[in-house]
């Protein structure tokens, strides 16, 4: 395993994750920082890239990055590949049932390379999961 | 401000926890402080699906209000306390426990009770009835020791009560004393029918029995004595010979009740006293008790609206009734016994197939009164509405009966609904109230049913709903919209030909031209499925890589924790024992799970996305190459043994199936294509079941078209004869393309055609005369998809750069710590959500 990600010299909190070259285009990668799985998209014509976790809390699997990608009325969107749900990838709010979202994370390339920023926190999983671990 | 009234419910069954559902949605609510008494030691459950307590629902399962109902809507419940008595003149209800409530309004839901016959010995052990869940679990217990059990009434419950005792093993038998089953349903030939199919089920029937005494048994626990002489042993027996309401606690209280029976009330279901309402099977209307829940319903409904101050009546309902009876399906509607005044009787009895039908019409044969069908109920929607709103009948009304002579519908199109029918009856839905949804912006069936709530009772009505639902919605969706998604404003159809006519490469040069925003997952895979088929170029190129779904950009199938399964090409079916040994090997080394599919090749599911390359490296080694599971596009081509092997083979199916797919693999379609070839006329291979079949026959191949199995079978249709085998490729070529070039987005070939005007013929004139003057053109267009194939899989384990995507991390060797599989009859499978927890430390190696 490669160290996840070293401390870029000017902040801290900033982690290196990837060269921007390993991005790929219109579509999404994942990496792992801190324990964490991040999906990662790159949009090309907008050249935006946006870093969403990559646990899809309805279909409960890791899966989020190899979701197509587009928009919903203009808000930037990935849908899942398992059962379709939209995240909204600015804010992680699920398109179909606001109640469920997913943790973004603030994300720049810097220097060609990829950093994000973790803080730690909970992975936030849909209603319906909570009540099966009761 | 006003201080709270005071309303007490007593009852909490099926029509109480209705009344309280209402009340609460509404916002007279508000102006009341509720309590109900139930006497049973449980909140109301689903006492219309109590068998299933049988098949395994628990008492929990059938609740019908959630925990957290009465506390979240303020009403004090007493579980487990009877209201003993009411004083009128203090206005106050005193419970058994001895709790005392005052009331300004007092709701009456008291229910029924089964009646049982004052026969000697009916009180003996082992005599029990069917009407709570405690009666269910004495039953069960009681059977536990028994070998036989006897249901006395052969009526609606009766029967159900026998299916129990049947399924619980017992040797079961029927007694009734009216000389059929069904008495108050059916007519003579019905109630025959009936009791030839039940008995057919190892039910045994005895009609016009009157029990006389109940005693000690020799063989079982009890006797029956009945006035004919007869006797019969039995170990239970179950009483289900009607219901009685259980007025009691009105009668102490001086309310009016029926000479037998009931506490009366008016059309607001007010009883005698103002004060105090009466619902539910306790409730005398005209006359008539209702032994079945939608009527209570609807009284639930008028009282909640009286009390709001609306003027609601309840004006008597409809007991007409469908339903699976041991198997057996019977409808009885509206005047069975054709008691009105000159009605006509039609009938219609198939012996062989067990089926009765008897229509009653009015005299002038324009109004129908009334139906009974057995065996066969696919018409009751029908019927029930014929009947409900008054439309008037069609020439001959037997037709209604008759069994289709071709394939005319006599079907009532949701169109010829009146606004004002009822869809659904449990909660009083109209077609105008769908209508209103929908206008509303409804476009599902879930949809409807939150905002309706029709179809969330019994759910009998989900058909027609679901009928007037899609009749409404072409209406709508005809001049609102077909445009592929909010990125386009064109049919795939649409975005098809602008691809061709300007001759466009990517789905980003489309988008700019005559698109907007950034497309999404509707357009980017249909888009990106045109552009594979008209110019064939490698999926996963940089410029059409977003577009694909995962399964297209990983050339695998995902499951649902994220692994893939891995489908390799077996052509026609066919696979030598070296191959198998190959596949078998491949799968043991990466611990897969092996399943034959339903498409006579083998999947190998578990795959980790980083293993993906390397199990194809070895299965492209071994000389396989991608199935295409993934994609839109051939699945593949089923054969059976053919003429080779088979003493009764014309031709070689295998070897046309095999040189089909091989022609046909890789070519991307609006939704995914399968073929069959069979050796004759057996059709083994299942053919016409088939996107395109293929069977043998003495002068040629007999091309079949536009079948399909899944979600709604469709029997494919015999589009030429006797081909030589050039001619029927070229056929196939043409076909395929128009489709391609045609359907809409995840269009089967199936719904393609039905949709297409001319239909069969038409799609004859355009593949066999050429009439579009396209033949040449589509032929070429296969040609060139024929000649740029290639096995993806093989195009991609070549690019070193492209394998960069196949790894869970891009920064990380590490495995996904989410999937886990455990074992299961010997293989893998991914482990549910309970055993996650327990098995999270163990890795797969
Ligand atoms: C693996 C297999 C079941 C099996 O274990 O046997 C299967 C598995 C799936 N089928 Fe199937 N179908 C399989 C044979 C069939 C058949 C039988 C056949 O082909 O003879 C049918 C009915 C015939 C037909 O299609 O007309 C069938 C009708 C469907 C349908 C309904 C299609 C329809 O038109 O109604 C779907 C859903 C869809 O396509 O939208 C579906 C969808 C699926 C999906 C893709 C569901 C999903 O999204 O996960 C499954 C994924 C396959 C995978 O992960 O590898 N599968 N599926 C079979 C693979 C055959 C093969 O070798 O490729
Ligand atoms: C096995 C079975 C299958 C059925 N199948 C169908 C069907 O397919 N379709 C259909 O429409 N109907 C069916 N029914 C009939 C349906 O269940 C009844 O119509 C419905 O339950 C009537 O509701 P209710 O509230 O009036 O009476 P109930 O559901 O009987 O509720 C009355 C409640 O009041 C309580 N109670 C009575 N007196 C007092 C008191 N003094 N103090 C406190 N509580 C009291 C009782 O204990 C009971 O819990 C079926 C019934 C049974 C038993
Ligand atoms: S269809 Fe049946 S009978 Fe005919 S060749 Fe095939 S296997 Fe033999
Ligand atoms: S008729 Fe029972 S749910 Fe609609």
């Amino acid at each position: 395993m490669k160290p996840s990600g070293d401390t870029s010299k000017k902040d801290p909190s900033w982690k290196d994750v990837c060269s921007a070259d390993d991005l790929q285009p219109n579509s999404g990668v994942c990496v792992l920082v801190e324990g964490q799985q991040v999906a990662i998209f790159f949009l090309v014509k907008e050249n935006a890239v946006y870093a969403i976790h990559n646990y899809d809390p309805i279909g409960r699997a890791n899966v989020l990055s190899r979701g197509v990608i587009g928009d919903i009325k203009g808000e930037p969107v990935v849908a899942s590949p398992l059962y379709k749900q939209h995240f909204n990838l600015k804010t992680g709010v699920c398109i179909e049932d606001g109640q469920i979202t997913v943790l973004v994370y603030p994300i720049r390339i810097y220097n060609g390379r990829v950093e994000i920023q973790v803080t730690v926190q909970e992975v936030i999983e849909a209603p319906a999961h909570e009540e099966a671990n009761v | 401000m006003t201080t709270k009234q005071s309303l007490v419910v007593i009852g909490n069954g099926m029509v109480g926890q209705h009344f309280l559902a209402s009340l609460a949605a509404s916002p007279v609510k508000d102006s009341y402080h509720i309590t109900t008494f139930c006497e049973e030691p449980r909140a109301a459950y689903d006492r219309v699906h109590l068998s299933a307590f049988f098949s395994g629902k628990t008492a929990a399962d059938l609740a019908l209000a959630d925990e957290d109902f009465f506390a979240a809507n303020g009403i004090t419940l007493h579980l487990g306390d009877k209201a003993d008595h009411i004083d009128r003149s203090s206005k106050t209800v005193t419970s058994a426990k001895g709790v005392t409530i005052a009331y300004d309004t007092l709701v009456l839901a008291t229910g029924s009770y089964p009646f049982v016959p004052p026969v000697p010995g009916h009180d003996r052990p082992n005599c029990l009835v069917y009407r709570t869940i405690e009666d269910l679990e004495a039953i069960a217990n009681a059977a536990k020791s028994s070998k036989v059990g006897v249901v006395v009434g052969g009526g609606l419950l009766g029967l159900e009560a026998a299916k129990a005792l049947t399924d619980l093993g017992l040797e079961t038998h029927v007694v009734e004393f009216a000389p059929r089953l069904m008495a108050v349903q059916l007519d003579e030939s019905g109630g025959a029918m009936l009791r030839c199919k039940v008995e057919a089920l190892g039910l045994q029937v005895h009609t016009g029995k009157n029990t006389t005494l109940i005693t000690d048994g020799k063989q079982c626990v009890n006797k029956m004595c009945f006035a004919d002489g007869e006797e019969l042993e039995t170990d239970i027996v179950l009483f289900s010979a009607g219901i009685r309401p259980r007025d009691d606690i009105a009668r102490a209280c001086s309310l009016e009740v029926g000479q037998r029976g009931g506490i009366v009330i008016d059309n607001q279901c007010k009883t005698s006293d103002p004060d105090i309402y009466a619902i539910g099977e306790c409730a005398l209307w005209n006359g008539m008790i209702y032994g079945l829940v939608a009527p209570g319903y609807s009284m639930a409904r008028t009282v909640v609206a009286n009390l709001a101050g609306e003027a609601a009546n309840f004006t008597g309902a409809d007991m007409s009734t469908k339903l699976k009876l041991m198997g057996v399906d019977v409808a009885s509607i509206g005047d069975a016994h054709a008691k009105s005044q000159g009605a006509l009787v039609y009938t219609y009895q198939n012996g062989a197939s067990e089926v009765y039908k008897r229509l009653v019409v009015s005299q002038d044969k324009k109004q129908l009164l009334g139906a009974v069908l057995v065996g066969e109920v696919s018409g009751y929607g029908t019927l029930l509405q014929y009947c409900l709103n008054g439309i008037e009948l069609p020439e001959n009304p037997d037709a209604l009966i008759l069994p289709p002579r071709s394939d005319e519908s006599v079907g009532l199109g949701p169109d010829a609904l009146p606004l004002s029918a009822q869809i659904c009856s449990c909660y009083d839905v109209t077609k105008g109230d769908v209508c209103q949804a929908i206008a509303a912006g409804c476009t599902s069936i879930g949809e409807l049913k939150a905002e309706t709530k029709a179809s969330t009772g019994c759910g009998g009505c989900a058909p027609l709903l679901k009928s007037v639902m899609d009749c409404e919605l072409v209406k709508h969706g005809i001049e609102v919209n077909t445009d592929i998604c909010e990125h386009f404003p064109y049919t795939r159809q649409d975005l098809y030909n602008l691809v061709v006519v300007e001759q466009i490469k990517t789905f980003d040069d489309l988008l700019e031209t005559h698109g907007k925003g950034k497309g999404c997952d509707i357009c980017k895979p249909a888009i990106g499925s045109i552009l594979a088929s008209y110019w064939n170029e490698y999926v996963l190129a940089k410029e059409h890589l977003g577009l694909q779904d995962t399964n297209d950009t990983f050339l695998a199938n995902m499951q649902k924790d994220g692994t893939y399964s891995v489908v390799p090409r077996i052509t026609g079916g066919e696979i030598s024992p070296d191959m198998l040994i190959a596949l078998g090997q491949v799968g043991k080394k990466y611990k897969l799970y092996t399943k034959i599919t339903g498409g006579q090749r083998v999947d190998l599911f578990g795959a980790r996305v980083d293993q993906l390359p390397h199990i194809w490296k070895e299965l492209i080694a071994a000389g396989f190459e991608s199935g295409h599971a993934y994609g839109k596009s051939l699945r593949t081509v089923k054969s059976c043994v053919g003429s080779s092997w088979c003493r009764y083979g014309i031709d070689d199916s295998v070897g046309l199936a095999i040189e089909l797919e091989n022609r046909y693999k890789g070519l991307r379609s609006p939704h995914k294509l399968k073929f069959a070839v069979s050796g004759c006329t057996r059709e083994c291979a299942e053919a016409q079941s088939k996107d395109i079949g293929v069977i043998a026959t003495e002068s040629g191949w007999n091309m079949y078209v536009c079948g399909n199995g899944g979600m709604k079978p469709r029997h494919a249709d015999l589009f030429a004869t006797s081909l030589d085998k050039e001619t029927l490729i070229k056929y196939i070529d043409r076909l395929l393309i128009f489709y391609v070039r045609t359907a809409n987005r995840l269009q089967r070939t199936s719904v393609w055609m039905e949709n297409m005007e001319g239909g069969l013929d038409y799609l004859k004139s355009v593949v066999i005369d050429d009439k579009l003057g396209l033949c040449e053109q589509l032929e070429q267009q296969m040609e060139h998809v024929i000649n740029t194939y290639q096995c993806e899989w093989k195009t991609t384990i070549e690019d070193e750069n492209k394998l960069k995507r196949f790894r869970h991390f891009i920064n990380s060797d590490q495995p996904d710590d989410n999937v886990v599989f455990v074992e299961e009859r010997g293989q893998i499978r991914p482990a549910d959500e309970e055993e996650r927890k327990h098995f999270k430390m163990m890795e797969v190696a």
